[in-house]
């Protein structure tokens, strides 16, 4: 029997004199010309749309910009960062709002990061793949697309009323916090996922526990992506006006916060302030108010970036 | 009858005639007794008995998907961080049950050391690479004698020579079979007494899958040393003895030569003569 199986092994490795006879055609014809040239026109098609809507996209942003600067450029100076809010729009400056700004979002990203990284990781890595896990990883979802004025209410009542907090910086930076958590952590675990598995059980295969594992193999290469979410969500943080307004901001101050207890007012509720005015000098310092606060923006992102190459090439180099 | 329906009815007979299988004899270094591996509902592994001996190289050969991987990979439990995985049976390694409640898996997987399929160095430099095992062991020492450490272990790997002078460079800067070199030297640093290799040199070019080799046969004198293989003149190169598996089953285990020059079993003898797999 074997020799049988031997044989025929050996006999399909000889070419089959019938194979040399010439082939009929193929029943499946492949596209005709027709065919080919509505394909390319539909390929053609989609990106003379995709450019258009490009076009548009890029032009309106252009737009915005070159009007603000026309507006405001003439107004940012020296004088007008380092003044304070005025009943005159020239001495007006935005000293105060600038350092609010900055002031919230260090106290937003010191309560925000630690607990949403430390939340991500333990959902990622610990939480495992209960009905509960998966419940709270729903509604986290969910969190991160509720209206910013929701979380305004929730401060209000929470920190400003409930615990006492008042109309403070610590206030305002905490119902942030809340606001940019699910976020933070919805990136972060992103950010956990995307770790080869192979660099885990690297660290396993050495004898060490989990925690070793984490903290010295997984987190390091998934900093840069841990990163990038978290500028992404204090971006958003420095932008909002609606929640800060609800919890009480005051829009008229002449002083900059000097502890987590003062009053405060940011860059978006100062802007917004001065646009609400009759006024039109003082819509000049609006415009210019919105450079400085996309100046302070673009930073942020910059020292984003910054950090998140060192990251990588500590990686690779 | 066909080709491919052959395997099959062996495992039929084998199935009904086998016992136990034997192996070489002497005392054994890991002893699995009737051990059955699940991943779910899915019984991967079935009724594996073996007695794998002290310093020599016992190679795992059958085809993709037999459960040769993933019994390597119970052996320093490395199937626990698999959602899912459950084990049957016992498995001893010097006279300890592994599986036992109260084991220290972070202790075993010291003594078991483990190289894999790709390779897999840290994303930082040579040094830090050998360094952060004999760290997180608290094995590291001062400053000379970690340094003394990891060039033992690099010189045991053969990667020394290539490698001293740029020791603060990134691991991912070196070739495939340097970086493989530099997973065996990071799993010999903490000073394992077995070694699993689950397809070292699968990735590799050929003059780096022969530099492996020569690695595996001068270990041995140190280290017992157990490696999957789906190569079989690997196989019958670097290991003293081979066990065949089939479908979760050990079918054949023996002296390598014997495997590859009078197996017992039909269904090896197919498979090492390459009529299947």
């Amino acid at each position: 029997m074997t020799a049988q199986v031997r044989q025929s092994g050996f006999e399909s490795r000889i070419p089959n004199p019938e194979s040399r006879a010439p082939r009929p055609e193929p029943r499946v014809a492949g596209p005709g010309a027709r065919e080919i040239v509505l394909r390319r026109g539909a390929d053609l098609a989609f990106q003379v749309l995709a450019l258009f809507v490009l076009v548009v996209a890029l032009a309106s942003l252009a737009t915005l910009i070159w009007d603000i600067v026309a507006d405001g450029a003439g107004t940012v100076s020296w004088n007008f960062i380092t003044s304070f809010s005025s009943r005159r729009a020239s001495q007006a400056g935005i000293w105060h709002a600038l350092t609010g700004s900055i002031f919230v979002i260090i106290v937003t990203a010191s309560i925000a990061v630690p607990i949403g990284v430390a939340a991500a990781i333990y959902l990622e890595e610990y939480g495992g793949r209960s009905i509960a896990a998966r419940l709270i990883e729903l509604n986290i979802t969910n969190l991160a697309a509720v209206p910013s004025i929701i979380y305004g209410l929730l401060g209000l009542g929470l920190f400003v009323r409930m615990m006492g907090m008042g109309r403070s910086v610590l206030a305002g930076a905490s119902t942030l916090a809340l606001l940019v958590l699910p976020v933070v952590i919805l990136s972060t675990r992103e950010a956990l996922r995307a770790v080869p598995k192979t660099l885990r059980e690297g660290s396993y295969a050495l004898g060490a526990t989990k925690w070793q594992t984490i903290w010295h193999q997984v987190l390091p290469v998934a900093a840069p992506g841990i990163l990038t979410g978290l500028i992404l969500a204090l971006s958003r943080a420095i932008g909002e006006t609606a929640p800060l307004i609800t919890i009480g901001a005051v829009t008229f101050v002449t002083f900059a916060p000097d502890s987590i207890w003062s009053p405060f007012t940011v860059l978006p509720i100062q802007i917004f302030n001065w646009v609400s005015r009759p006024q039109v000098e003082f819509h000049a310092n609006a415009a210019a108010g919105i450079l400085v606060l996309v100046a302070l923006l673009l930073s942020m992102n910059a020292a984003a970036i910054w950090l998140r190459d060192r990251y990588q090439k500590r990686g690779i180099s | 009858m066909s080709t491919a329906s052959r395997p099959l009815s062996s495992l039929g007979e084998l199935a009904t005639t086998r016992k136990t299988v034997e192996g070489p004899d002497g005392p054994s270094k890991i002893d699995v007794e009737s051990m059955n591996f699940y991943y779910g509902e899915k019984r991967a592994l079935q009724d594996i008995s073996i007695r794998i001996k002290p310093h020599v190289v016992t190679a795992f050969i059958g085809p993709s998907g037999c459960g040769k991987s993933t019994f390597l990979r119970t052996l320093n439990r490395m199937n626990d961080i698999i959602p899912g995985t459950r084990v049957e049976g016992r498995i001893q390694i010097d006279n300890v049950d592994i599986y036992k409640s109260g084991m220290d898996v972070v202790h075993l997987r010291r003594r078991v050391g483990m190289v894999f399929q790709k390779s897999n160095p840290f994303p930082k430099s040579i040094f830090e690479n050998i360094a952060y095992g004999l760290r997180i062991n608290g094995m590291a020492g001062n400053k000379a004698e970690l340094a003394a450490r990891i060039e033992e272990s690099l010189r045991q790997a053969a990667l020394w020579d290539e490698v001293k002078d740029r020791l603060q460079e990134s691991a991912l800067a070196l070739s495939g079979g340097q970086q493989q070199r530099l997973c065996i030297a990071r799993a010999l640093a903490v000073r394992p007494d077995i070694i699993l290799m689950d397809e070292p040199a699968s990735a590799l070019d050929p003059i780096a899958t022969q530099r492996i080799e020569e690695l595996v046969y001068d270990l041995k004198k140190a280290y017992t040393i157990v490696i999957v293989t789906h190569n079989m003149q690997q196989a019958a190169r670097v290991s003293d003895h081979t066990a065949f598996f089939w479908l979760g089953r050990l079918v054949e285990y023996d002296r390598t030569e014997k495997i590859f020059t009078a197996p017992a079993e039909k269904l090896t003898e197919d498979y090492v003569t390459g009529r299947f797999g």
